[in-house]
C-alpha cells in the first residue's frame, strides 16, 4: 500500500515563446480512493501552481477533465490511481485545440459543430401556450432521448476517432449521437431530407471508419456505435426511397431498430 | 483593452443565466454570456434530483396545487422567504417546466397502470391514471406534501441545461466561455457592465451592458466539505460586494445535504431518500422514524442534516479513516430501478466509492450544499443599490428559499426565477437608456489593474493564496457548520478578519505568460474572505436557530426579534462587513407558524393585521407573470 506514483505530464505553455513541449515528472504518495483529480489537484496545490488542468464538478458529470491518460481518453476525475500502475502518463485530448499543459479548447469546438448540425429542437416556439397542458409522449420515448441526452461532450469520442485525426471538419461520434437525440424526438420537425443535408456526407457518418473507437472510450457509455448505424441506415433508406418499394423500404426501417422516428 | 457592448451581460451561464439569456435573446435584444467553463460544464450539470412543480399529474401528486407548493416552501424555509416571491415562483413553476418540455427537456412522463414505489424501506402500490398517460411525472423529495418534483431519471440538471443551451444557440447568444468576471463597472448608480478576464490568454477585457446579470451559482467552496464543483467560489457576489453598495442577503442561511458521500463529498441525490431509501446507523437500524416519526427521512433537509450529526454524536456513526458517517441504504429498490432512474447515483458509488449500492450501503454524511444567502433583489431580480443589475439562482437571494431551500425547489428556481426576471430585465431594457462613461471603465480598470500588480510583484508582502484559502476552509468547516454556537462562530469571525488582512499581502509563487491558474486562486481569495466574514458575522449575530442556522446556545426560532433578513454590506477599505436588516416578507399570506417536523420551541411575533394582507399590486403582477406575454 502507500505506492509512489511517477506522473509523466505534458507541459507547454503556447503563451510563452520559451516554452517547449515537454513530458515533467511529479512524485507522490497515492492513497485510499485516490482519484487523478486528487493527485492532480495535490500537484497543482504543493508542487506547480502553474499547471494548466481542468477541473469543474469532480464527479464525472461536466465532462471538464478528459485527457489521454497512459495512451487512452478518460476522465481524470473518476479514474481511480489504483487501476493503474505506477507509472502514469498524462496527455491533452488530441484533435481540440491546445490551451496549455493538459488543457484543451472542447468549448469552442463544440459549440462549432452545434451551429453546423443545428443542434436544437426544430419547433414551434411561438405555439407554446401556459394555459395549455404539455404535449404528451410516452415515456419510453423520453428514456430513449435521454439515454442519448445523457453525452457530457468530454470529448474522449472525438479524441479517440481515427477520422477526427484525418481531417479537422469530421462531426464526430457526439455530434451524430445528438442528431440521433433530435431524430427520436417526437418535437423536431426536421425531417430526413433535413437530416441529410447536415450529416449525409463524409463530415458525418459516412465519414466513419467504423474503428469503435469512441464508444469505447465514452465514459457515460452511450450506444454510440449504435446512432452512427442507425443514422446510417436512415440516410440510405432515405436516398433510395424513390427506387426500392415503399412496403420494403418500411420493413427495413424497422428492422432490428429501436429508434425509428414516432 | 478589448471592449464589448451589449444590450444584457449574463455573467454566469448555467441555467438561471442560460434561462434569462434566452429571454432577452429571443425579445430582439443582444446577449452576452461569460462563462469560466463551457456553459454545458456548468454546476447545474451535475443536479440530480429535480424540479418542483405542482402539475399533480403523478397519482402521488393527485389534488396538488400551487397554494400546497407555496405553503410547503414558505414552511420549508421556516418563514425566512420573501412570501411574495414564494408565490410567483410556485404559481409560475408548473407553467416553466411545461416550456422546457416544450423545447425539448425528456421529462419522465406517467405510464398508466399499477407500480410499486418504496417508502421507508417498504413497498406501496400506485396505479397512475389513464387520463393523465404521457403527461409530466413526478417523485417524491423531502419537506413536500405531495410527489411534485419533475425529473430526468436522475440527470436532471443535465438535460434541462442541454435544452437551454441549445436554445441559446438557436437565438444567437454569444457565450465567451473561460472568461472570468473580476470587478463590475458602474458610476455609484447604475452598473454598466464588467471587466472580466480571458482564462486561455490572461488578457483583461471590457464589457459594456444596459442590464448585467449575477448568476454565477453558490460559494460552497469557502467549505473544505462541499458537494459543489470546484468553481463555485461565489465570483459573482464578490463582485457585487465588492461595490459597496450591494449587499448580500441572509448570508449566514447555508444549506447542508444529509447525503454528500464520504470521502469524496460528491452528493447522492435526495431522490435516493424520496425513491424510499433509508438511512442506517452504525448497527443498521433506522434512526429517522425515531426523531422524526412523520417524515422520517423525508423531513426537510437541515431537519435531516442536524439529526444524523445528533446520532452520530452519540457515538451511533460509522467509524472511517475520514472520520464518522451513516449509511444510505437503496438495495430493496432493486437493479432495475438504480441502473434506470438512480444511473448516476450507481455510476458515482462504482467509479468513486468502490461501492455497488445494488448489494452495498452507500457512505454519506451530512456536507455543505446550497447557498440561501446571495446579491439581495427585489421581487424583479434587480439588486439592491445599483440599477441596472439583476442576480438569479443561487448566486441572488431572490429569496424564496428564506432559510431553508426545499430539494428540487434550487434547480425550479433557476429556470423560474430566469424566465420571469428575464423578462422584467427586458420590460428595464425597453425604457432605458445607459451613459457608458469611460471614467467608470476607468476606475474599475484601475482597481483591477492595481490588485493584479501587487499579486504580480509582491509588493505588500508574500503570503501564499493557496494556503490562505485551506485556512479559510478549516475555519468555516471548523465554526460555521451545522451547529453553531457564539464561542466558535466569535473564532471564527476573529480568525477570518486576520486572514482578511493578510489576502492583502498575496503574492505569486510563479509568475507565467499567458493564463496563470495561480492568479485566478489568488484574485478570487480576499472576496471569499469577504463571504465567509459575512456569513460567520451574521451567524453571530443571528441569536436564534431557523431553519439551516442552528445555535446550540439559542435554540428557539425567535419570531418577536428575528422575523428579518440579514443584509450585509462591504464599505470599502473596511475589514469586516456591516449588517442592516430588513422584514422577512412584505407581508404574510401564509402566518408564522410551526413546520410540522424539526421540533424546537418558537418565540411568538404580534404582527399587524395590515401584515396579513396581499397588497392589490402583488395580485396583478403576478397575474401577468403567469400570462403569455
Amino acid at each position: 500500500m502507500n505506492r509512489k506514483l511517477h506522473l509523466k505530464v505534458f507541459r507547454y505553455n503556447p503563451d510563452d515563446p520559451k516554452s517547449q513541449p515537454r513530458m515533467e515528472s511529479f512524485h507522490i504518495t497515492e492513497y485510499d480512493s485516490m482519484t487523478l483529480f486528487i493527485a492532480l489537484t495535490q500537484i497543482r496545490d504543493e508542487m506547480d501552481p502553474t499547471l494548466k488542468v481542468d477541473f469543474c464538478c469532480r464527479a464525472g458529470i461536466c465532462g471538464s477533465c478528459g485527457m489521454v491518460i497512459n495512451g487512452r481518453p478518460g476522465l481524470a476525475c473518476h479514474t481511480q490511481t489504483k487501476d493503474l500502475p505506477n507509472e502514469i502518463t498524462l496527455h491533452p485530448l488530441p484533435v481540440f485545440k491546445l490551451l496549455g499543459d493538459l488543457s484543451v479548447d472542447t468549448g469552442t469546438w463544440f459549440r462549432g459543430v452545434g451551429t453546423k448540425i443545428e443542434s436544437w429542437v426544430h419547433s414551434n416556439d411561438a405555439a407554446f401556450d401556459p394555459a395549455d397542458e404539455e404535449m404528451r409522449m410516452e415515456n419510453e420515448v423520453a428514456e430513449q432521448i435521454f439515454e442519448l441526452d445523457r453525452c457530457i461532450e468530454c470529448g474522449c469520442c472525438i479524441a479517440a476517432c481515427g477520422t477526427a485525426r484525418m481531417r479537422e471538419d469530421f462531426l464526430g461520434a457526439a455530434s451524430i449521437n445528438r442528431i440521433a437525440r433530435f431524430y427520436i424526438d417526437p418535437r423536431d420537425q426536421r425531417s430526413e431530407d433535413d437530416y441529410y443535408d447536415v450529416i449525409g456526407n463524409d463530415q458525418g457518418v459516412f465519414g466513419c471508419m467504423g474503428l469503435l473507437g469512441c464508444e469505447d472510450v465514452c465514459p457515460k457509455h452511450i450506444p454510440l456505435q449504435d446512432q452512427l448505424g442507425i443514422m446510417r441506415r436512415m440516410l440510405t433508406l432515405n436516398s433510395v426511397k424513390g427506387i426500392l418499394p415503399k412496403a420494403v423500404i418500411n420493413a427495413l426501417k424497422h428492422k432490428g431498430c429501436c429508434h425509428e422516428k414516432h | 483593452m478589448q471592449i464589448f457592448y451589449t444590450d444584457v451581460l449574463c455573467i454566469g451561464a448555467g441555467l438561471a443565466g442560460e434561462r434569462v439569456a434566452v429571454e432577452a435573446a429571443m425579445a430582439g435584444f443582444e446577449t452576452i454570456c461569460l462563462s469560466i467553463v463551457p456553459p454545458r460544464r456548468s454546476h447545474s450539470s451535475a443536479a440530480q434530483g429535480g424540479m418542483q412543480a405542482a402539475l399533480g399529474n403523478a397519482i402521488m401528486g393527485d389534488g396538488d396545487s400551487p397554494d400546497i407548493h407555496f405553503q410547503d416552501t414558505v414552511k420549508g424555509s421556516d418563514w425566512g422567504a420573501d412570501q411574495e416571491v414564494a408565490r410567483i415562483f410556485a404559481d409560475t413553476a408548473p407553467i416553466v417546466m411545461r416550456e422546457v418540455a416544450h423545447w425539448g427537456v425528456p421529462w419522465n412522463r406517467v405510464v398508466a397502470g399499477t407500480h410499486t414505489y418504496y417508502k421507508g424501506g417498504k413497498p406501496f402500490e400506485a396505479e397512475e391514471k389513464k387520463e393523465k398517460h404521457g403527461l409530466i411525472h413526478a417523485r417524491a423529495f423531502g419537506g413536500t406534501a405531495k410527489w411534485r418534483t419533475c425529473y430526468t431519471a436522475d440527470g436532471t440538471g443535465r438535460s434541462v441545461l442541454n435544452t437551454l443551451d441549445s436554445k441559446c444557440l438557436q437565438y444567437g447568444v454569444t457565450i465567451h466561455d473561460r472568461t472570468q468576471a473580476e470587478i463590475l463597472i458602474h458610476d455609484g448608480e447604475n452598473c454598466l457592465g464588467c471587466i472580466a478576464r480571458c482564462m486561455r490568454t490572461g488578457e483583461l477585457r471590457a464589457y459594456f451592458a444596459t442590464a448585467t446579470l449575477i448568476a454565477t451559482g453558490g460559494y460552497g467552496r469557502c467549505y473544505s466539505a462541499t458537494t459543489n464543483a470546484v468553481i463555485c467560489d461565489g465570483g459573482g457576489q464578490i463582485c457585487a460586494l465588492d461595490t459597496g453598495l450591494v449587499p448580500m442577503g441572509n448570508m449566514e442561511a447555508v444549506q447542508f445535504h444529509p447525503t454528500g458521500t464520504v470521502p469524496t463529498d460528491i452528493l447522492v441525490t435526495e431522490g435516493c431518500r424520496g425513491d424510499g431509501g433509508t438511512l442506517l446507523d452504525v448497527n443498521e437500524h433506522r434512526f429517522m422514524p425515531d426523531y422524526e416519526p412523520e417524515k422520517a427521512e423525508l423531513a426537510s433537509r437541515d431537519v435531516v442534516s442536524r439529526r444524523m450529526t445528533e446520532h452520530m454524536r452519540k457515538g451511533l456513526g460509522v467509524k472511517s479513516p475520514y472520520g464518522d458517517h451513516l449509511w444510505l441504504d437503496i438495495r430493496h429498490l432493486g437493479v432495475k430501478h438504480i441502473t434506470t432512474k438512480l444511473r448516476e447515483v450507481y455510476d458515482i458509488c462504482t467509479n468513486f466509492l468502490g461501492v455497488n449500492p445494488i448489494d452495498q450501503l452507500i457512505p454519506v454524511r451530512p456536507t455543505q450544499h446550497y447557498s440561501m444567502g446571495g446579491v439581495r433583489t427585489n421581487r424583479d431580480g434587480a439588486a439592491y443599490g445599483l440599477k441596472g443589475l439583476y442576480a438569479a439562482g443561487e448566486a441572488a437571494c431572490w429569496d424564496m428559499h428564506g432559510f431553508n431551500r426545499l430539494g428540487g425547489n434550487s434547480l425550479a428556481e433557476t429556470v423560474v426565477a430566469g424566465r420571469y426576471i428575464g423578462k422584467q430585465i427586458v420590460k428595464y431594457l425597453k425604457g432605458a437608456s445607459v451613459n457608458f462613461t469611460s471614467a467608470a471603465l476607468r476606475d474599475a480598470e484601475t482597481k483591477l489593474n492595481e490588485r493584479i500588480e501587487d499579486i504580480v510583484s509582491g509588493r505588500k508582502g508574500g503570503e501564499n493564496a493557496l494556503e490562505l484559502r485551506a485556512e479559510m476552509r478549516e475555519t468555516m468547516m471548523e465554526n460555521v457548520f451545522i451547529f453553531r454556537n457564539g464561542k466558535d462562530l466569535q473564532k471564527a469571525v476573529d480568525t477570518l478578519e486576520e486572514l482578511h488582512d493578510r489576502a492583502n499581502r498575496i503574492a505569486l509563487q510563479s509568475n507565467i505568460p499567458g493564463f496563470n491558474p495561480e492568479m485566478s486562486t489568488a484574485l478570487r481569495l480576499q472576496g471569499m474572505i469577504k463571504l465567509c466574514q459575512c456569513t460567520a458575522y451574521g451567524a453571530l449575530q443571528r441569536t436564534e436557530s431557523r431553519g439551516a442556522h442552528t445555535r446550540e446556545d439559542f435554540p428557539e426560532r425567535n419570531d418577536k426579534d428575528w422575523l428579518n433578513r440579514t443584509l450585509a454590506y462591504w464599505k470599502e477599505g473596511s475589514n469586516m462587513p456591516t449588517l442592516k436588516y430588513e422584514d422577512a416578507s412584505p407581508y404574510y399570506e401564509l402566518p408564522p407558524g410551526e413546520r410540522g417536523y424539526g421540533g424546537g420551541k418558537i418565540i411568538p411575533n404580534e404582527l399587524p393585521k395590515k401584515k396579513f394582507e396581499v397588497p392589490k399590486e402583488s395580485l396583478e403582477n403576478l397575474k401577468e407573470a403567469k400570462s403569455k406575454g
